[in-house]
């Protein structure tokens, strides 16, 4: 949602209780005991990302909880339509031992205060690198990881470990100006998003 | 179910149907708890863990911490998640607390534009706000107007570095120690470092109440 427009000011709530309703912890509670057991964070992200634009807009934190918790549980062959009509359990859910595989070594193509460039892609799929800063420049800050490539990881495909960079931008550079010169965005970046400078 | 017809109104439960969206959650918790996925406590536990143990008051401790102590604070900044441990708080390792240090000239705040990553083992769960469209969208490409909806107007010689936490690391920020609250004990400089400080959208106070604790 980086640099998009319309949505108003920031209100924040006066002594905001930690759930508005005991089922958002519920819903809470289901997707943390399925983390890990059915599917990761990068699966839950992406499912989120799937729901029609115009009720993602409308729902709730906790509604989109809900509705990626579902889908994916769907998907993953725990819970069935069948069983969510009938109201009850009709067969038993698979118990799939989901092992994550350690990281290898670290192997960074790029080090701190590398100038890079950021790719202009714009995949089907889940993907960490933020519209607002395809195809800008930036500066290596810190190198970090190696962290699974979500592009892939969302997706069941082969691990994908690559390095990971903040990446600092120049407000100036991303918003023009407008921005405040001397302000900064920092985003952690996977390494195939990015290019060296000297290469465009 | 019983009929008896006292009490009604009284004892916590709405009387009204439950919503959709009650349901749909109902239905789905039913379900699982059947096939054995779920106890019913796992809810009851979810809660708890974070209306009462896992809040801003960890963050506000560590934040503390390295005021008083050099040598912490070194330690804090080369890891985070190792510096929460050693106080005794879990840190999980599907992340990696990274703490951002707030200087003069330079002021630090946290957004997640793509979803809510938020570093909950430090700070609880996040605020509605934060996970909401005008937070996400603007927080990043005019975070000088968000800062002055919450009250933080920043001069134009301090630099704003906005971290978007778009990967497995998860940002604190460390204030300032405020003037004001010099020969304070751990505790007393705690109780001024608020949740809001730590995402980067205030700075702490000095309160006559923090000072009389």
């Amino acid at each position: 949602m980086g640099g998009m427009q319309g949505f108003g000011s920031v209100r924040p709530e006066t002594d905001e209780p930690v759930f508005h309703a005991r089922w958002e912890g519920k819903v809470r509670a289901m997707a943390q005991r399925s983390f890990g057991r059915y599917f990761h964070l990068d699966e839950f992200r992406h499912a989120i990302e799937r729901i029609p634009a115009d009720e993602y807009l409308r729902a709730s934190y906790y509604e989109k909880w809900l509705i990626a918790t579902q889908t994916l549980l769907l998907e993953k062959g725990v819970i069935t339509e069948a069983e969510l009509a009938a109201g009850h359990a009709l067969h038993l859910a698979p118990n799939p031992a989901v092992a994550r595989p350690a990281p290898p070594p670290l192997h960074a193509r790029f080090k701190s205060g590398d100038r890079v460039v950021t790719k202009v892609i714009h995949p089907k799929g889940h993907t960490r690198l933020p519209r607002y800063v395809r195809g800008r420049h930036g500066v290596v800050r810190t190198v970090n990881g190696p962290f699974l490539l979500p592009d892939a990881n969302a997706h069941g495909k082969p691990p994908d470990w690559q390095a990971c960079y903040a990446v600092e931008f120049g407000a100036r550079d991303l918003w023009g100006p407008d921005a405040q010169a001397g302000d900064r965005v920092c985003v952690d970046l996977w390494e195939s998003y990015l290019d060296p400078e000297e290469e465009r | 179910m019983t009929h008896d017809h006292h009490g009604h109104g009284h004892d916590g439960h709405h009387p009204e149907a439950p919503s959709d969206v009650e349901a749909r959650v109902l239905a789905l918790e039913s379900l699982l708890i059947e096939k054995g996925l779920l106890k019913s406590s796992d809810v009851d536990e979810v809660i708890s863990a974070f209306e009462h143990d896992i809040g801003p008051m960890i963050g506000a401790k560590v934040v503390a911490r390295a005021w008083v102590d050099p040598a912490y604070r070194e330690r804090l900044l080369r890891s985070g998640s190792e510096a929460v441990r050693e106080l005794g708080f879990d840190y999980p390792a599907s992340t990696q607390l990274v703490v951002l240090e707030n200087k003069p000239g330079v002021h630090n705040a946290i957004v997640c534009t793509l979803c809510s990553c938020y570093p909950w083992p430090v700070l609880g769960l996040p605020p509605v706000w934060y996970k909401s469209a005008p937070y996400r969208s603007r927080m990043v490409s005019e975070p000088r107007a968000v800062l002055e909806e919450f009250g933080l107007r920043l001069p134009a010689g301090v630099a704003v570095n906005v971290w978007d936490s778009s990967s497995d690391l998860r940002y604190m920020v460390l204030p300032e120690r405020p003037e004001g609250a010099e020969g304070w004990t751990e505790e007393q400089l705690a109780a001024i470092v608020t949740r809001d400080c730590m995402i980067g959208v205030a700075q702490p106070k000095v309160t006559e109440n923090a000072a009389a604790r």
